[in-house]
């Protein structure tokens, strides 16, 4: 091969193809490995709520089910807006796409705002790690809020990337690098903030609505 | 070497994924925010051993609706689907075998 | 998220990829390379740079271990450096050596694919792993001191120790989203870049292997991912989940470790599988005997290596019906890698066999795998292990799988594909002479292992009684013999890389797909797409081997 080195004198210029299937399996098997890092957490909490049954029950009356009703509704709601924004740039409607994208990325904000409020009650009345009030509950009241703290904070984590992640597609939807032919980042960003919505629909009934 | 060397040829046609319209998404919508409305309700009776199983299960249809319509899975290519069942039957075999050991300790 | 493949609109197509003139030069033309080929490069550096750390780490202890009482080190150094040898061994060379050396590299090319699936993203998943790299280093240079708590990290003595656990630990992190990001790749270029004509069934056995082992990757790996975020915050925050004066569970947290560690030795072992699955019917001449069931046995050991993580906590007070079923399991796992080891020599009857030196190697891992195979039946038996649990037994049997399993089995890659990734010849006498030698030393050190432990000399101690000594000596003269052995193998292959001789495109008389390309191969792979039309052993059309004779 070495007689052809000399003639390699020419920039050497590539193209990417697109492959917008093989880019959905990629976030898919991505999305595999957020459920299980997830999953790990549920496993700990079926294996803690299964060993203090009666501290679980206890703990979760200091959650307010009516704040995480609403987060729950809001979340939903994001996701809706998610699909809609799809359906509205297929369709070529860039406007109402970025408004739905808009609504998206306000709802998202108010459940961290109200994610804030809540962790913050919490904090006022001593409940946090190595806290006044959490030092004298039950073990299983320990590991209760050890959980909480540790799921809904990785959980509100999410919500911080998914709104970078909208935020990106957003700009290239301005920008008309995102298009009605051309769509798969918006797809992609759409899917990882449909899973996160997703494991909030486990987490709410397994720490609001134990009684 | 204009060619993409895509083996699964078959996939082209969802290489676009096909989306639900407007209307059927907004008619998810509402069946979520019913199910919601409905396990915080549920939530309220006394159901004993039972609220628990009550919960998930709801919990799971409302995953389901949200992974076959608002993620798209039911007009998708089969092998996402395959993939999605790896990862469950997994997670749920790790449930399993964990729990052999909480639930027989002595 | 770069997708699609990159495809060619440059002349200069016939040049091979280390000559081609790309946007950046020189260190650059590597640090941001997407071509997986140099990716693939890189990680060999990296790898076999840990490697040899964590080998004089080794040969360190072994020396320590000569005779009774301090010899060369004091008690906590002592423990530094078995946790060190365990992390570096396991999560900076075991575990991604194959895949991200010989996967990156050949995969793609003997799936007819120019790139892997995600270009980009494989350029990242290099750098998390010498980001995970730096960390590892950094964290025994900083907080209070060299982790001691063994690879395991087994809870409660890691969120109290005051060694440095926290950085370490989110090292072995990004090393596991190295891993993940480097598996979901694969997955995807399995999927979508086989070129037209290769079903699954025409896949080389190596990109089954890999194929198996990237379910692992990204199945197990977030459990160990979260598993060790929660050390971190239990001891930055003190947050409540598995210190047992909070309530916690040590034994959940043994669960959690295991379910990623457990399958995390098929993450190691599979794709070594797949390569002597490549290597023997290239030397045999043959094709491979039993195709279809090596194949989905490399997803059956994927699947079954998830179910037996328990046998790992025999001894920690899990329940017993659950000892008896993770036993039971344990078993199972035993019937698809002997499937394989029967279809290999099956390979072999009759065939004429070219002992060259990757061939030697191969020979060298199937004995010595059968030793750490059947010594992990002894282990895994439920009686047995009580008595031999936490001795050198365990020690010996890990290292005749993962060493002489996977260890080996990179020393028979790295000759296998030298002529592919590199144009040029070693020197056979002495690949082959360092093959022998390295056989003999690491028989030396690690038989005397099984012995020790059946007669009760504990794991992680760096005292002893003085009635082992005899083997001990024995094993750390074997530690000279094979480390030598290691040392003559590297330096022969970097004396053939500076002036070995130049080598055609397919010296051993391979049929797969990466030896009908130039050697080394051109920044394409191929300069016309490859078409397949059969099976990937077919010895009755060997590309280039008239030009040989």
């Amino acid at each position: 091969m070495s007689n052809h080195i000399e003639h390699a004198e020419e920039i050497h210029e590539i193209h990417i193809h697109r492959d917008d299937f093989g880019s959905r399996m990629g976030l898919w098997l991505f999305l595999l490995t957020e459920i299980l890092l997830f999953g790990g957490l549920f496993l700990l909490y079926a294996g803690y709520r299964y060993i203090y049954p009666d501290g679980f029950i206890a703990a979760a009356t200091e959650l307010d089910v009516l704040l995480g009703t609403i987060n729950t509704i809001i979340l939903l709601t994001s996701s809706l807006t998610v699909v809609l924004a799809i359906v509205a740039l297929q369709k070529s409607n860039k406007k109402l796409s970025m408004f739905f994208l808009w609504i998206t990325v306000a709802c998202g904000l108010l459940f961290l705002v109200n994610k804030y409020f809540e962790w913050g009650a919490k904090f006022h009345h001593g409940i946090y790690p190595k806290g006044p009030a959490l030092q004298n509950m039950s073990e299983g009241e320990v590991l209760y809020f050890g959980l909480y703290y540790v799921m809904t904070g990785l959980h509100g984590l999410h919500i911080v990337v998914g709104l970078a992640f909208i935020g990106f597609v957003m700009w290239q939807i301005h920008k008309d690098i995102i298009t009605s032919t051309n769509f798969q980042k918006l797809e992609n960003s759409g899917l990882y903030w449909h899973l996160v919505d997703i494991i909030w629909i486990f987490l709410f009934p397994l720490f609001y609505l134990i009684h | 070497m204009e060619n993409t060397q895509h083996n699964d040829h078959n996939d082209d046609h969802i290489a676009v994924a096909h989306h639900p319209s407007y209307g059927v998404n907004i008619l998810v919508w509402i069946g979520l925010i019913s199910l919601t409305c409905i396990t915080v309700s549920v939530a309220g009776i006394n159901l004993g051993s039972l609220a628990l199983s009550v919960a998930l299960i709801i919990a799971i249809v409302k995953s389901l609706f949200v992974i076959n319509f608002f993620m798209h899975l039911k007009f998708d290519n089969k092998a996402l689907k395959i993939f999605l069942g790896i990862c469950v039957i997994t997670f749920v075999i790790i449930l399993l075998l964990t729990f052999f050991d909480l639930t027989f300790r002595t | 998220m770069a997708n699609g493949t990159i495809a060619a609109t440059g002349k200069a197509a016939e040049v091979d990829f280390y000559h081609v003139k790309g946007r950046h030069k020189g260190i650059l033309s590597w640090l941001l390379t997407t071509d997986h080929k140099r990716i693939g490069l890189m990680y060999l550096v990296f790898i076999i740079f840990f490697f040899l750390v964590a080998m004089t780490i080794g040969v360190l202890m072994r020396l320590e271990m000569l005779s009774p009482g301090e010899t060369i080190m004091k008690p906590q150094t002592y423990n530094s450096l078995f946790t060190l040898h365990g992390v570096i061994m396991i999560f900076l060379f075991i575990i991604p050596a194959i895949p991200a050396v010989f996967g990156n590299f050949i995969m793609p090319i003997q799936l007819g694919a120019q790139d892997v699936q995600f270009p980009k993203l494989n350029l990242l998943s290099w750098y998390l792993y010498i980001i995970g790299g730096a960390l590892a280093i950094l964290s025994l240079f900083s907080g209070g001191g060299i982790m001691d708590t063994g690879w395991t990290f087994y809870v409660p003595y890691s969120v109290r120790t005051t060694t440095n656990v926290s950085l370490s630990v989110f090292a072995a992190f990004v090393l596991g989203f190295s891993s993940i990001l480097t598996g979901i790749n694969f997955i995807a270029t399995i999927h979508r870049l086989r070129c037209p004509g290769m079903t699954w069934f025409r896949m080389p056995l190596f990109s089954w292997a890999l194929y198996a082992t990237s379910w692992i990757q990204i199945l197990a790996t977030p459990i160990i991912g979260i598993t060790l975020v929660l050390i971190i915050l239990e001891r930055a925050l003190g947050i409540g989940v598995f210190d047992p004066t909070l309530g916690g569970d040590p034994l959940l947290y043994q669960h959690m470790f295991w379910i990623y560690s457990h399958p995390a030795v098929y993450i190691m072992i599979l794709p070594a599988m797949g390569v002597v699955s490549e290597i023997i019917p290239t030397f045999a001449r043959k094709p491979i005997f039993g195709y279809v069931p090596i194949a989905i046995s490399s997803l059956a050991i994927a699947l079954v290596g998830y179910l037996v993580w328990g046998h790992h906590m025999f001894s920690s007070g899990i329940s017993d019906t659950s000892r008896v079923i993770f036993s039971l399991l344990t078993f199972f796992v035993a019937l698809p890698s002997g499937i394989k080891v029967f279809n290999w020599v099956a390979t072999l009857y009759k065939g004429s066999i070219t002992v060259s030196a990757p061939m030697l190697y191969v020979m060298l891992f199937i004995f010595i795998f059968s030793i750490g195979g059947l010594t992990g039946l002894v282990l895994g038996a439920l009686n047995t292990d009580l008595h031999l649990t936490d001795t050198y037994f365990v020690v010996g049997h890990f290292h005749y799988v993962m060493f002489g399993g996977m260890g080996i089995i990179f020393f028979a890659s790295l000759h296998y594909w030298f002529p592919k990734m590199f144009g040029k010849m070693y020197n056979e006498k002495m690949a082959k002479f360092a093959a022998y030698w390295i056989g003999i030393g690491f028989n030396v050190l690690y038989f005397p292992f099984f012995i020790m432990g059946y007669l009760g000399m504990p794991r992680r101690y760096y005292d002893y009684l003085p009635e082992y000594q005899i083997w001990h000596i024995i094993s750390t003269v074997g530690s000279w013999i094979l480390v030598s052995g290691i040392l003559l193998m590297i330096a022969n292959l970097i004396s053939g890389l500076k002036s070995g001789k130049r080598t055609t495109d397919n010296p051993w008389g391979g049929t797969t797909l990466e030896w009908t390309t130039s050697s080394p191969p051109t920044l394409e792979n191929f300069e016309v797409l490859p078409t397949v039309t059969a099976g990937p052993y077919d010895h009755t059309k060997i590309h280039g081997q008239e030009e040989n004779k």
